[in-house]
């Protein structure tokens, strides 16, 4: 199913359609969210330069993770047939929004108060100002148009993260940056980070319904209503939903499950364990255990017993004693007329207890005297 | 004191190495933060990670919003640890900010470049250690606490959360490791509990000071909770573990337990 996302991610888009984009998103009681991201990117990276991808580069636009994290990503991830010293030269391009995303370093550096840091490394643009969208734009199309040139040939773009985005700009202006990203001629396709929890359910929505497809990490295991606490399965494995929209129009629904590992992250189709327990807890039987629909209407128009059974009358359960008394004292005449009217057409209990000094439910033996 | 709280070593990636008979420090790059509440105090993780830097061969800087220099003097004196020795000698570097945010003081507004100033400082500190050192050097910078940032920054979260986030590039660009301390209680009253929550998406460790979840004992003053969440920046290998303990303070250091081996 990650594979499947990785699919359509490398297929990329059709001429006059809006490049595929990804939602990865987590909470912090899973937050998994990079592992997954950082799946897709090594799969992405290993179609473009095995010439599978429609892509031919990737512009990776680092927020929360410095651009070296990457660079040993890519390293580490063991893509063969090039020379790794090298590998960033051809198709990858690091906009670097973490090391000084506000120009503060750059203002410290003119005025003398810091030392200058080593530069960059080759293929890193260092971005000191996202707070000024058009230009990070403007970045981001310069970095790709760098690596494929001004032809027809088409880039990925990663976003790591919006939720870094979202915290110093406005969301409208974040979402135009994204559609301009989507409607781009030479975008193949884009996938970015957010961390759900952060941010409130309209932007969420906002931003998935800018999306192809969403991926979700949720943890296996959740705590009882109102408990938060921090739980060390969730965060060695976790759930991942995904829902695809297709091009005809067909949402998609899967999950999978996947585990944290020293390597990287490994999926298995969530099937194996948990369903074939769901299915032998219900035993097997002649019988059908669940009602049609038909049945279940049916069952609704059942009146059960004691219930009310003439609507304009009160509901009243006999308990001899208290209609006695109320008979007594003349209050129940009423009751009474009503009662002989009805005494024609149907059956009647009659009770009248002797008297009332005895109780109805007396404890004692009623064969106390008899001597056996 | 040296054996007691090695759990709490442990649980923070710090080792004791045997043969040299000093400890190491924080993993390099690491990303502490320490969440405490009204009731229970995290002052003492703070203190301990302070002690256990200095007595390996890190050098500290130490931003300090709450407390003067004495006050860590004499606690740390106690813990066996002479902090105006390691800041003659350099290893040390106090930053008294008691008066950050304090509109009549030289510190300047605080919106137009307060804060950038103060990042500049540290960084130039961090240089200087760098450059003056042949071997390269652990340096720990330690932020005691956070929430008076936000005071200083006149209650804005997100330019104190700048702040936060220049100091952390330093880890990936010099090697630091950083800790903060941070109270959490003081964000629970809001609708939601974000701006905690996106410090937590930071830090890769996570320390939860909070009091005795089954209420108060003579013996127990409070229990920790450690997520680790590895070093994903190095070797990729990610340990994701979570830990708990119960803690006693002493009046010379602190003492970890597992809850129940301890009557």
């Amino acid at each position: 199913m990650a594979e499947a996302t990785c699919r359509v991610l490398r297929d990329g888009a059709l001429e006059g359609e809006l490049a595929p984009a990804l939602t990865i998103k987590d909470s912090i009681l899973s937050p998994l969210a990079f592992h997954v991201f950082d799946y897709v990117l090594s799969q992405l990276s290993s179609f473009i330069l095995a010439g599978k991808s429609q892509s031919r580069g990737l512009v990776i636009v680092a927020f929360a993770r410095s651009p070296s994290y990457y660079i040993d990503l890519m390293k580490s991830s063991g893509i063969d047939g090039v020379s790794l010293d090298k590998w960033h030269l051809f198709w990858v391009r690091i906009l670097d929004c973490y090391t000084d995303p506000l120009g503060w370093k750059h203002r410290l550096k003119e005025n003398g108060r810091i030392g200058s840091s080593p530069d960059s490394s080759f293929g890193v643009t260092v971005f000191r100002d996202v707070r000024n969208l058009e230009k990070l734009l403007s970045g981001i199309l310069e970095l790709g148009k760098g690596i494929v040139g001004q032809g027809k040939d088409r880039f990925c773009i990663a976003i790591d993260s919006v939720t870094e985005l979202l915290r110093d700009v406005p969301l409208s202006s974040v979402a135009s940056l994204l559609s301009n990203i989507r409607c781009h001629g030479q975008v193949s396709s884009t996938f970015w980070l957010l961390h759900s929890d952060i941010h409130d359910t309209s932007t969420i929505a906002a931003l998935e319904y800018m999306s192809s497809i969403v991926a979700s990490v949720e943890g296996l295991t959740q705590l009882k209503n109102g408990q938060q606490g921090l739980l060390e399965q969730n965060l060695r494995k976790a759930k991942l939903r995904v829902r695809l929209k297709r091009r005809n129009g067909r949402v998609r629904l899967m999950s999978e499950e996947f585990h944290v590992e020293q390597t990287g992250i490994t999926f298995k189709s969530i099937s194996s364990e948990e369903e074939s327990m769901a299915q032998t807890l219900v035993p097997k039987v002649q019988f059908n255990l669940d009602l049609s629909e038909k049945e279940q209407i049916d069952r609704s128009k059942v009146v059960l017993p004691f219930e009310h059974q003439e609507t304009d009358k009160a509901n009243q359960i006999y308990d001899g004693r208290r209609s006695l008394m109320e008979s007594q004292n003349g209050m129940a005449t009423e009751a009474e007329k009503t009662g002989v009217t009805e005494n024609s057409s149907r059956g009647e209990i009659v009770y009248l207890r002797d008297s009332d000094d005895e109780r109805p439910d007396s404890d004692e033996d009623p064969d106390d005297d008899l001597d056996i | 004191m040296e054996g007691s709280s090695n759990l709490l070593d442990e649980a923070l990636g710090i080792f004791h190495d045997i043969s040299s008979s000093s400890s190491s420090s924080l993993p390099s790059r690491s990303c502490v933060l320490i969440e405490d509440c009204v009731e229970t105090s995290g002052a003492f993780v703070i203190h301990h990670i302070l002690k256990r830097s200095l007595s390996s061969s890190a050098s500290v800087i130490f931003v300090s919003l709450s407390h003067p220099f004495s006050h860590y003097d004499r606690i740390l004196r106690k813990l066996g640890c002479n902090l105006a020795a390691h800041r003659d000698s350099g290893r040390f570097f106090f930053f008294d900010m008691l008066m950050l945010g304090c509109t009549d003081q030289s510190v300047g507004n605080i919106h137009t470049g307060g804060l950038i100033e103060f990042y500049g400082k540290i960084q130039k500190v961090v240089e200087d250690i760098i450059s003056s050192s042949e071997n390269s050097k652990n340096i720990t910078i330690m932020l005691d606490d956070f929430s008076l940032i936000e005071v200083a920054a006149k209650g804005s979260f997100n330019h104190s959360l700048d702040f936060l986030r220049y100091c952390y590039t330093l880890t990936s660009e010099f090697g630091c490791s950083l800790v903060i301390l941070n109270h959490e209680d003081i964000y629970l009253g809001e609708e939601s509990l974000t701006p905690i929550v996106q410090m937590e998406y930071l830090a890769n460790i996570l320390i939860k000071v909070e009091p005795l979840a089954t209420g108060l004992a003579t013996d127990v003053h409070g229990q920790l909770t450690v997520l680790n969440k590895g070093m994903i920046d190095k070797s990729r290998s990610s340990t994701n573990k979570v830990q708990n303990f119960h803690f006693k303070l002493k009046e010379n250091g602190s003492n970890c337990f597992y809850p129940g081996t301890r009557a």
